[in-house]
């Protein structure tokens, strides 16, 4: 789809502010039913895009994605624009830098329309959580959209943004992406510098794109990718054009593991299993070599994951103390005349101002990482964690993708999981795995299925080797295309 | 079945004022998670290291060296503290 707005803007057939006006009347329109975007950025985009279009006219080469349209997660940091993180902690904070990745897109021109509604602080799995409002899915407003990249994924599904950019910790892009019917793809850990992302567990968290193409996925992830003296743990990656390479290779013969244990379990859809049954013969017969493999069960890395996620959590969320930034009881004293210690201004602002889940989290972390419990839970985790690396290192000796399903279940009802935090956490039961190993993996529609007489999308998940995001979209690029 | 003197315990901890309800409800979910953890116990990590960093990168430094950043993000920062006065952070007395 950029490609084809793309030759529109320099062939003439359209401006890039003609086009932004279209996304900012869709996004009147359809906003207050979806609710995908948490604010606006209407004077800045339109004044971007009325100078990618003098660009344009004066002859000036224009990248792929100069003037279109995108939404970004509200957690990624846009200089001098709001950035909550769908938290009331940060309800008046404005971000003082870009992100890494905004400072990176900037360059090309990219169009932002607003920032995209999650759950708070990308905690959830259905952007229920988010402290503003909870995002509909375009396919069924009773339904979630998925999370906590709801907003982007929506947007994106209901045609209020090109593509959006999400974050994924444990399926946060993904997830969302099967659910609402879009592409969606967290690349290798290191891939993307985090910098200027709201950090939530630092050893998973990974910005990348969600949007309605293999394509347009690709072209974003290679604007994005590359090493970042401001994040260490970026990886200096090779200076490559992902969109240039798709569909040149054949996949005959590319082999395709599917792990038995992602299929005979009971949470498993049956609608869902049958789509990606029917993805796997379709991979057949365009001549890949679907292998039988066997990787730890998905429930020991889910529980790898709420070790290691709430432990990093709980750190990372030390730094909302009502002291450097964000919503502080001490800044109301002076109107209430409480007389607050500096010990009432830390448990009173956390108390006040931190929602549901990311206190339970909190909680969880502080626990896991206590004196007496540290070796039991996190360390025992990071043990898991190694011995799953390995599983999967070995699984690659055989295969070059792994294939299953994204979500266990289409979109479910919104308020259905919400009571019974256990429950919600088992959507993230196939997407957790790809972040516990820091692997590169990518949603794609591969159909819909009928529930309540809705047509629901179902999303395969193709999971690659470390770094090589090359056959990863290649693979997904020619399902997409047959 | 952690107990809502624990869970208590653990708020401390986390700086974080709960409510007796909160107490009540946290013990329970909590004690659901840790229950759905104990899985952990079933991988056999005899021998096996826990894991520093998933891409295995290490002893990643940089020079130690100042690097300035504009007075618009200095501004920024300044702007976003709760409390202030002139330049400076206000915070109330450690002792």
């Amino acid at each position: 789809m950029i490609r084809d707005l793309h030759n529109k803007l320099i062939n003439g057939e359209i401006t890039s502010e003609k086009l932004t006006e279209e996304y900012f009347d869709k996004i009147e329109k359809k906003d207050p039913e979806i609710q995908a975007f948490l604010s606006l950025n209407k004077e800045f985009a339109l004044d971007k895009a009325r100078a990618v279009d003098k660009k344009i006219k004066n002859g000036e080469k224009v990248d792929l994605l100069a003037g279109i349209p995108c939404g970004v997660k509200d957690n990624i940091c846009i200089s001098g624009l709001p950035v909550t993180a769908a938290s009331k902690v940060l309800e008046n904070y404005t971000a003082p830098y870009d992100a890494a990745v905004i400072k990176q897109l900037k360059r090309f021109d990219m169009v932002i329309l607003g920032k995209n509604n999650l759950d708070e602080f990308a905690m959830g799995s259905s952007t229920e959580n988010s402290a503003y409002q909870t995002t509909k899915n375009p396919h069924d407003i009773s339904r979630v959209p998925g999370g906590t990249s709801g907003g982007g994924a929506a947007a994106v599904a209901a045609h209020e943004c090109v593509w959006a950019l999400g974050s994924d910790t444990g399926g946060s892009i993904r997830q969302p992406a099967a659910l609402c019917g879009v592409v969606g793809l967290k690349p290798t850990y290191g891939m993307v510098s985090r910098y200027g992302l709201i950090a939530m567990a630092s050893s998973f968290d990974q910005i990348g794109p969600l949007a309605k193409s293999v394509d347009d996925a690709a072209i974003v992830l290679s604007r994005i990718s590359g090493k970042d003296r401001k994040d260490s743990t970026s990886m200096p990656t090779a200076d490559k054009n992902y969109e240039d390479m798709l569909g040149g290779a054949d996949i005959s013969g590319l082999r395709i593991g599917v792990p038995r244990e992602y299929f005979a379990r009971d949470g498993l859809d049956k609608g869902v299993e049958q789509k990606i049954k029917a993805a796997i013969e379709k991979y057949e017969n365009l001549g890949a070599k679907i292998i039988d493999i066997n990787l730890p069960k998905p429930d020991l890395a889910l529980a790898t994951y709420y070790v290691i996620m709430p432990s990093e959590v709980s750190s990372n969320m030390a730094r909302f103390d009502g002291i450097r930034f964000g919503q502080s009881v001490g800044a109301e004293s002076e109107k209430t005349g409480a007389d607050y210690t500096l010990w009432d201004i830390y448990f009173k602002s956390r108390a006040k101002y931190i929602g549901p889940e990311v206190k339970r989290r909190i909680m969880l972390g502080t626990y896991a990482l206590s004196a007496g419990y540290y070796d039991q839970y996190y360390k025992k985790a990071q043990k898991v964690r190694s011995l799953i690396k390995r599983e999967f290192e070995e699984a690659f000796q055989k295969v070059d993708l792994i294939l299953g399903p994204t979500s266990p279940t289409p979109a479910f009802k919104i308020g259905e999981k919400s009571e019974d935090p256990l429950e919600m956490y088992l959507s993230d039961i196939y997407t957790v795995t790809a972040n516990i190993v820091g692997i590169p993996a990518i949603s794609i529609p591969c159909g819909t299925t009928s529930v309540d007489g809705k047509d629901l999308p179902a999303g395969m998940q193709l999971m690659g080797k470390w770094f090589d995001e090359e056959t990863l979209l290649n693979a997904a690029y020619v399902f997409e295309k047959s | 079945m952690l107990s809502k003197d624990e869970v208590k315990r653990i708020a401390q901890l986390a700086r974080m004022e709960i409510t007796e309800k909160e107490a009540e409800k946290y013990s329970r979910e909590l004690s659901d998670i840790l229950g759905f953890v104990e899985k952990l116990n079933e991988a056999d990590t005899e021998g096996i290291e826990p894991i520093a960093h998933i891409t295995g990168a290490k002893n990643v430094l940089r020079e130690d060296k100042v690097v300035e950043y504009g007075e618009e993000t200095k501004k920024g920062i300044i702007e976003n503290f709760p409390e202030k006065k002139d330049r400076f952070n206000k915070v109330k007395a450690v002792f």
